[in-house]
């Protein structure tokens, strides 16, 4: 295992900010249209982290014109240049699907102050 | 220069490539291997080098191996195995190769024992398609029909259950990620054949 860790060592992100599920975050990705790169941000609730080392990754979820959106990130991959935490909410569980079948004022986390 | 090396498979993992996208790696842990034995045309009839991979203790190595690798003046090794090469002058006798010798973007072929899955049936096995589970079907996952009545005997050949895994197996055309010849690390991309802890053979590719 010890070289796994070894090999993962130097793909490992540290600036990456504290955050967990029911937090509102801000994820800036970066896009490659054509020739040109730009900046997406994609803001919403974190509902799942999820894996260890260089394999984890967090679900973001956001509703959209009434249409649920969730994109997965891996949480070290390059193609993400910041996360902004917008929000920490309070939740009492790991993994947030219930949020899924909820809409409007239903689907609110309280915030953590 | 025919490349091969001996290695254990330590996991999978993944790392990112330029353009940000994640690629499935299998971690290697290559070399040291040294060489053994060179065979050559004139003394053997063909042409190979014997690579030794591992450690092993001298008091466990029975005399006639513990001349061998005397003759070699190498340690003994706990794996010995044989690679045809097109030149086996490139090598010499006691020689240390180690992961360096591949390079981010050589194919290999990797060759290893497949994890044994004791007595199998023919869907897992052989890909049988399935019966129906329910609606009064008393067929589930059975072979079939093994043939016409009046042959009165089964044809050879005629696939059935029995032991799966356990064979050597060799996927070929995996590319090589990374290669790190001061600690031994070889990443290959994709899977590779049995248990974490394996040993595992890595030649070049024969196809590209």
């Amino acid at each position: 295992m010890d070289l796994i860790k070894e090999v993962e060592k130097k793909y490992l992100k540290e600036d990456i900010p504290n955050f967990s599920p029911g937090d509102t975050v801000r994820v800036h990705v970066k896009v490659v249209e054509g020739t040109r790169e730009r900046t997406q941000v994609f803001e919403g609730v974190v509902i799942r982290r999820q894996g260890s080392g260089l394999k984890e990754t967090f679900t973001v979820r956001r509703v959209t014109y009434g249409i649920g959106v969730e994109r997965v990130f891996p949480l070290h991959s390059p193609v993400i240049s910041r996360i902004e935490v917008v929000k920490q909410g309070k939740v009492r569980r790991a993994k947030l699907y219930y949020l899924r079948k909820r809409a409007g004022k239903a689907a609110r986390i309280r915030e953590r102050i | 220069m025919t490349k091969a090396i001996l290695a254990r498979k330590v996991g999978m993992t993944r790392v990112f490539d330029e353009q940000g996208r994640a690629v499935a790696v299998t971690v290697l842990q290559a070399g040291p291997c040294y060489v053994s034995q060179v065979k050559s045309m004139e003394t053997d009839g063909y042409n190979s080098i014997q690579l030794g991979f591992g450690e092993k203790k001298e008091h466990r190595v029975n005399r006639p191996l513990r001349g061998h690798f005397q003759r070699a003046g190498i340690k003994p090794c706990r794996f010995l195995r044989e690679f045809k090469v097109d030149d086996p002058s490139a090598y010499q006798v006691g020689q240390e190769l180690n992961a360096g010798i591949f390079s981010p973007g050589d194919m290999v072929d990797v060759s290893a024992i497949t994890r044994g899955k004791g007595y199998a049936g023919s869907i897992k096995r052989l890909g049988f398609h399935r019966g129906p589970e329910s609606h009064g079907s008393n067929y589930h996952r059975g072979p079939g029909s093994l043939g016409s009545i009046t042959a009165n005997r089964v044809f050879k050949g005629r696939l059935l259950p029995g032991r799966m895994g356990g064979k050597r197996r060799t996927v070929q055309n995996l590319s090589v990620v990374h290669a790190d010849g001061d600690k031994n690390i070889l990443l290959v991309k994709g899977s590779i054949p049995g248990p974490r802890g394996g040993l595992v053979e890595v030649k070049q590719s024969v196809k590209k």
